[in-house]
């Protein structure tokens, strides 16, 4: 069985089942690293990807379901071209180990393009069910803050 | 198994430096590759590729120890390039544990940076016929007196040198540092941002299955039928392989794999029952433990007058979880001749060690490339994973890759360890400590595998390996960093912890100071004494006493309760890391809902002093993530189980510290002595955090909680009534 889903883009053809969770075809079929597996719940954002433009879990969407188009982190930006978060995390030095910070850019990308001027306690609200475990939230807090254009 | 550490040297550049090191404390070498240490090669291009054993688990080492190569070699930061952690080409210098990277490899490489300066110092004079000292280097060339100048990759391109590292090579001195002490960002960083960054979790190897193990809830359970009928309805093409009580599952793909070991039904016999979490403190005391006495000078001066202030008090610290964001993954491909595992390991060396003796092959055939995974704050599942992945591609023939599932890694990471600390300690009615009586209850802190011990890999014990923990961690900063008169300090190893445990972030150091840095300030308060005026008439110090003093402005100590809707605390925490380590105290501010008793931290103040300081941004950033997994630690997290297993498998059941629990604010002050050798700092920040958040819920309700987490419930409880 193949089906046709839109990432970053681009059109493509995967043959994953329709009950595989879009985070495998994203990473094994289509060497898309940036989401990562964390726990496979929803509970901890690693994976997140933004889907019809929503910041979404892709360890629980099956991929069956997609219909909308698919971007990942590699499509918020890239080293040549990046986001202006991705600026602001560098900027603040917003990473320890790194494994959260794909879903740390994306759940924000989500927050700026509803909220372009969040306040703390929005950004803190908005990331609050993303899991850090190094520890970097203020670092991501301002990063976030930078991104959207000066502190509040 | 195809380019070994001599065909790699061979091809490589032209200048390459050797050098020898004082060896480590016996017992702790391994592969010293012939008493040649590290190694550094200059390209023609003048780029720089530094070979070193330690890892960078997510806390910006590598950028520091590049950031000390660049000094000493006057190359720009971007030319220097690490290779981490590779059996085949890295030098052993040990895990990278203790805090000990910068520390003890950092000086490594800054003299082999130093002596490879002075060989092209030599390389030049000879070419350009300039006695050498007439001669200085900058950015990556030589330059003469007038001005010339040869860059080293022209050096190295129609010259060769091999030079071994003098033990006196002369070193930068702090005054002519550029590099060193300041802020450079970190070279992991954008890659981890723009998502291309080259975690082991990322890594394809050709050809490669995927892996997923199925394990008993608890440990020593073996396999008695094995129902796998509902694998034939599963795409993928998965098996099933066993060896003695190792049950894993392959597949052509990642998902066909966890669908395989979710659908597998294992039917365990045996094994040992875990018993609760209630039963930790029973457990500690009654099972047969070693009495080591650290300290007794009791008989040097009389016991206390009657008119002293005793105080006597019990603490409990719980099982608590490394709860890395990422589980564990490794890939592996063996054969009959050889084997390569591609790991987020510590320990890279004895990690390939301990594979090689469950694998059945010699270790020089076994090559460990290490990479980087999340986040481990000490030793994770990474090792286990790295053995499901050798062990499941020794049975299939083919090579694995396995990430364990979030369950997997909450249930069978090594957990950190629950201690018992008892305390009774006197002080005069003037505040002077007259008498110290300490004893903790504790297992060894390690179960980290090495040649002789396979068994301590889940997977090594599962076909039967021997397994031997080094006795570790248990009295880590046990001794007092107070001068006492009088003490008596003694430690019970347990012998038989209640679950399997391995070094969780500070070892015994969070356990040890959690308890006597809330001793210190119960007897404070006993005397009516402010908690740092307390604490700086026992330290002689001077270091030591730097940090707290700096804390006290820093923080704007007042040391005083407030009542109002809410009740706001400030409470106080020191360590000076096995007294030889880093100096931190910190200072939390919280505030506790009256009603609920539950616990807000809302400012931490920090002062540091770990010596030289290489990266100042870096290690702020360490000493952020140290300060909110301690106040994690602290406020929230306790692993539960039952006696057929552990039951906090997910993060609803585990919960750590979230966005809108992390404190406003972060104040840190960074010592710097930047002619002191560098202490490390990977760790000491969360041991001087968790009393402090104690002493605060108490300075703010009067609730003095002697058991962790301090959950609300907890607090409430403890809270003395009020009208």
């Amino acid at each position: 069985m193949t089906k046709r889903i839109k990432v970053n883009g681009q059109q493509h053809e995967v043959s994953s089942d329709s009950d595989t969770p879009l985070l495998y075809v994203l990473r094994d079929e289509l060497g898309l690293h940036g989401p990562k597996f964390g726990c496979g719940l929803a509970q901890c954002g690693a994976c997140t990807v933004h889907y019809a433009g929503e910041a979404t879990r892709s360890c629980v969407l099956p991929v069956g379901t997609v219909e909308e188009e698919v971007t990942t982190v590699e499509g918020l930006g890239s080293a040549a071209k990046p986001h202006p978060l991705q600026e602001a995390f560098i900027s603040e030095q917003a990473a320890q180990c790194g494994y959260c910070i794909n879903g740390m850019l994306m759940t924000a990308a989500a927050l700026l393009k509803k909220v372009p001027n969040p306040t703390e306690s929005q950004i803190r609200e908005a990331l609050d069910n993303n899991l850090c475990r190094c520890g970097t939230h203020m670092r991501i807090i301002k990063a976030v803050k930078r991104a959207a254009g000066g502190v509040k | 198994m195809t380019v070994t550490r001599r065909d790699f040297l061979a091809t490589a550049g032209i200048l390459t430096v050797a050098f020898s090191l004082p060896l480590p404390a016996a017992g702790q070498a391994t592969n010293r590759f012939d008493d040649v240490d590290a190694w550094i090669r200059i390209d023609g291009r003048g780029d720089v590729t530094v070979f070193c054993g330690k890892a960078e688990l997510g806390t910006g080492v590598s950028t520091a120890l590049a950031q000390m190569v660049a000094e000493e070699l006057d190359v720009q930061l971007e030319r220097v390039h690490l290779v981490l952690a590779d059996t085949a080409l890295c030098p052993d210098q040990l895990p990278t544990y203790g805090s000990l990277s910068i520390t003890r490899a950092g000086p490594e490489l800054r003299r082999a940076a130093a002596e490879a300066r002075f060989a092209l110092l030599d390389l030049a004079s000879i070419k350009m016929g300039t006695p050498a000292e007439k001669l200085k280097t900058g950015d990556g060339a030589v330059v003469t007196a007038t001005g010339q100048t040869l860059s080293y990759g022209d050096l190295v391109r129609e010259s060769r040198l091999h030079r071994v590292v003098r033990k006196d090579v002369p070193l930068k001195q702090p005054n002519d540092f550029k590099v060193i002490g300041r802020s450079r960002s970190r070279v992991d960083i954008p890659a981890k941002v723009h998502g291309t960054h080259a975690y082991v979790h990322n890594h394809v190897v050709e050809g490669m299955i995927h892996g997923r193990v199925c394990r008993s809830p608890v440990p020593g359970a073996k396999p008695v039928h094995i129902d796998d009928t509902a694998l034939k309805t599963i795409a993928g093409k998965p098996r099933v392989y066993t060896k003695g009580a190792f049950v894993g599952v392959v597949a052509e793909t990642e998902i066909a794999a966890i669908r395989a070991a979710a659908a597998l039904k294992v039917e365990w016999q045996g094994g040992q029952t875990l018993g609760s979490p209630d039963e930790i403190r029973r457990r500690l005391l009654d099972t047969p433990a070693k009495e080591i006495a650290l300290i007794n000078t009791q008989a040097q001066s009389p016991a206390p007058a009657a008119s002293a202030k005793t105080v006597e008090a019990e603490y409990l610290v719980p099982f608590q979880m490394h709860a890395s964001i990422g589980p564990s993954c490794a890939l592996a491909h063996v054969t009959s001749e050889g084997a390569t595992v591609w790991s987020g390991t510590q320990s890279s060396f004895l990690t390939r060690d301990s594979l090689a003796t469950m694998l059945g092959l010699p270790a020089d055939r076994v090559r460990l490339i290490w990479m980087e995974a999340s986040g481990c704050y000490g030793h994770n599942g990474a090792d286990d994973c790295t053995a499901d992945a050798a062990l499941l591609s020794q049975l299939s023939g083919k090579p694995v890759r396995v990430q364990w599932m979030r369950h997997d890694e909450h249930a069978h990471e090594p957990k950190g360890v629950a201690m018992v600390m008892r305390a009774r300690a006197s002080a005069t009615p003037d505040g002077q400590i007259v008498d110290w009586e300490y004893e903790t209850w504790s297992p060894s802190h390690s179960a980290r595998p090495f040649a002789a011990a396979a068994g301590n890999l889940l997977a090594g014990a599962e076909l039967g390996m021997q397994k031997n923990y080094a006795v570790v961690g248990a009295d880590y900063n046990m001794e007092p960093s107070y001068v006492l008169p009088r003490s008596k300090v003694t430690l019970h190893l347990v012998q038989q912890p209640q679950l399997r445990v391995s070094p969780l972030r500070g070892l015994g150091s969070v356990q040890n100071l959690f308890a006597i840095e809330s001793l210190m300030d119960e007897l404070a308060f006993s005397v009516d004494q402010d908690p740092i005026e307390f604490r700086l008439r026992h330290l002689k110090d001077e270091r030591s006493k730097a940090v707290l003093r700096a804390v006290a402005r820093l923080s704007n100590w007042k040391g005083k309760p407030r009542e109002g809707k809410t009740l706001y605390g400030q409470g106080v925490g020191f360590i000076h890391y096995n007294n030889h380590g880093a100096y931190v105290a910190a200072v939390v501010d919280v505030l506790i809902d009256k009603e609920s008793g539950a616990v807000s931290v809302e400012r931490v103040s920090v002062a540091h002093d770990c010596g030289l300081v290489v990266n100042p941004d870096g290690l702020r950033n360490q000493i952020e993530g140290n300060t909110i997994q301690a106040i994690s630690r602290a406020l929230l997290e306790r692993v539960s189980f039952e006696p057929g297993g552990v039951t906090s498998l997910d993060w609803s059941s585990y919960p750590i510290l979230r966005f809108s629990q992390v404190p406003k604010e972060i104040a840190i002050e960074l010592v710097d002595r930047p002619d002191q050798p560098a202490l490390g700092a990977g760790e000491q920040t969360t041991c001087a955090v968790v009393p402090a958040v104690a002493n605060a819920i108490f300075n703010a309700s009067g609730a003095r909680l002697r058991e962790i987490p301090f959950s609300a419930e907890r607090v409430l409880a403890a809270m003395p009534r009020r009208n």
